[in-house]
């Protein structure tokens, strides 16, 4: 057995439901702490009070700007994490906090939400809210080839991931209406249904094969766009899929 | 050898298979209704029977006529209720995570067009919102598909062009480079293919896969006999499921370089369809002036 990388979760404004994605992984997630990932740091889960250096930082949550400490912990995951992994729609779109605007929160003064990515450079983006623990977990074993597996594993998994780092250059705004703008506004809808089963808050519908989207219900995460096969279709990846969820499933036993 | 590198650039249109034959249901009901040779319907019968999935995302009725709505059929009798092709759009994938949750199924079916395959499997390896759905795909079936049609495309050819009322069609079809129209009264009318293009949805303009090549099973008519089918069997799941479902005796079957057309006529469409696609991906690279179209297999 290789080394291990390590990991830290780091939680910014968010609701821990991408946390609870991460456990929800039931014995997969003992399997990956146990070979392939050490938990450096995570707020209950390791008694680290100070952000350490670490390979690989799971953020969630958005960071709220009125508070120093959130401020001050997102520049140090920066610059102690090799890879910044923003983890569900608040760390990279800011989602439900998005609608935050004082008077709510914890203090009255915090009213201004951003998504990590308006104050650090982000790597690898994984949206929706919450992300599936599917992914959470692909993603997982994903960068754990990236860094210590073979020449063959680490091109696989830079293959993975360069479309969830693609989606990280592509901003820190999303919205079901991404949907309208990049996708059938570009003639690249084919009605599949894709979107409307990624929302989780059920504002898709579609009329007639296209998708309509409830813009009162968007929570903005972020998981319709990235869903669409039409945003992203890695052919080299994706006609793979046998070979690689066997890896996954594989690796996970 | 040269025969070899022939078979060998055949593949890449058609996909990986391990088997290709030409297959009809040996159930005389399925046959009754069925586009050709009743094989999703058949499949899903079998499978369900069988308990190797226990339910599937099929193409279901709606209000209004030849107008198709995502539907989750968990009996046979369900199941029969969707056979035939509606040439317009049923948003299937739609369902997929609704059929884990809300009808609690955990081996599901799924059957869908090429592009509806692909979201199927980039939902299986980057699940952003289809949570607990990866495992649970037991049978995706890939329908061979040429473009695809907005429901009002499709009245307006119906009804404008052909002059035959929705609620008077028994059947439609796509073949020998025609559309065709049946009426319950026994009227054919023909339209040629040329007049149904401007009707297309766009969407299909920069599809890369004639016949599903990501399905575990796919199946269409091109290749084969009248009222049979041709079925490229994938991966190995499919290969598990098709083999039983023959030793079941659900299937005739015969081998696909004994039949006419064959799949030489199922390259040279995929080829067509593939060529045409890649040229329209291409110009939409230089669509504007210095300003391109989005390229989904780039980048999102």
């Amino acid at each position: 057995m290789a080394e291990k990388i390590t990991v830290g979760h780091v939680h910014m404004s968010g609701c821990t439901g991408c946390l609870v994605s991460l456990a929800d992984n039931a014995e997969g997630l003992l399997t990956i702490l146990d070979k392939y990932a050490d938990l450096v740091y995570g707020l209950t889960l390791a008694d680290v009070r100070h952000i350490p250096k670490m390979d690989v930082a799971l953020v969630e949550g958005s960071v709220c700007i009125q508070d120093k400490l959130s401020v001050q912990e997102i520049k140090e995951t920066r610059e102690k994490a090799a890879v910044v992994v923003a983890v569900g729609g608040c760390a990279c779109y800011g989602n439900i906090t998005r609608f935050g605007r004082g008077g709510q929160p914890n203090q009255p003064q915090h009213e201004s939400f951003l998504p990590i990515g308006d104050l650090i450079k982000v790597d690898v983006y994984i949206p929706g809210c919450a992300p599936c623990p599917q992914l959470i977990r692909n993603v997982c074993v994903m960068a754990y080839l990236l860094l210590k597996g073979t020449k063959e594993q680490q091109e696989l998994a830079t293959k993975y991931l360069t479309p969830l780092m693609q989606l990280a250059e592509r901003g820190t705004e999303a919205c079901g209406c991404d949907l309208m703008i990049d996708v059938i506004n570009q003639g690249l809808c084919m009605g599949c249904g894709s979107c409307a089963a990624a929302c989780p808050v059920r504002a898709i519908t579609h009329e007639y094969g296209k998708p309509n989207v409830n813009r009162e219900m968007c929570i903005k995460c972020g998981a319709c766009y990235a869903q669409c096969p039409r945003s992203f279709f890695n052919f080299d990846v994706i006609t793979e899929f046998e070979g690689i969820m066997e890896l996954i499933d594989g690796a996970l036993k | 050898m040269e025969r070899s590198s022939e078979v060998m650039e055949m593949g890449t249109e058609l996909g990986k298979y391990k088997t290709c034959v030409s297959a009809r249901s040996t159930n005389k009901e399925i046959l009754k209704k069925s586009q050709d040779g009743g094989i999703v319907t058949q499949l899903f019968a079998y499978a369900l029977e069988e308990g190797i999935i226990d339910g599937a995302i099929v193409a279901g009725q709606s209000d209004e006529p030849y107008r198709p709505r995502p539907f989750i059929a968990t009996t046979v009798e369900e199941l029969m209720t969707s056979r035939g092709t509606r040439y317009n759009i049923s948003p299937n994938v739609s369902f997929i995570k609704e059929a884990t949750r809300s009808y609690g199924l955990d081996k599901v079916g799924i059957v869908g067009t090429p592009c509806q395959m692909q979201a199927v499997r980039k939902g299986q390896l980057y699940p952003f919102g289809w949570r607990d759905v990866d495992s649970k795909i037991a049978l995706a079936v890939g329908i061979f598909c040429m473009e695809n049609f907005p429901y009002q495309s499709i009245k307006q050819l119906v009804e404008d062009h052909a002059g035959v009322k929705m609620e008077s069609v028994k059947k439609m079809d796509i073949g020998k480079g025609k559309f065709w129209v049946y009426t319950e009264r026994g009227a054919v009318v023909q339209l040629p293919l040329k007049v149904t293009h401007k009707y297309e949805q766009p969407g299909c303009h920069v599809c890369l896969d004639y016949v599903a090549n990501l399905a575990d099973v796919s199946t269409g008519s091109v290749g084969s006999p009248d009222g049979w089918s041709t079925v490229f069997v994938r991966t190995t799941n499919g290969d598990n499921i098709w083999a039983k479902a023959i030793a079941a005796g659900c299937f005739e079957t015969k081998p696909i370089d004994q039949v006419k057309p064959g799949l030489e006529l199922v390259s040279k469409l995929a080829n067509e369809k593939i060529t045409k696609n890649q040229k329209t991906v291409e110009e939409r690279a230089k669509f504007g002036v210095n300003k391109a179209l989005r390229n989904p297999y780039i980048k999102p």
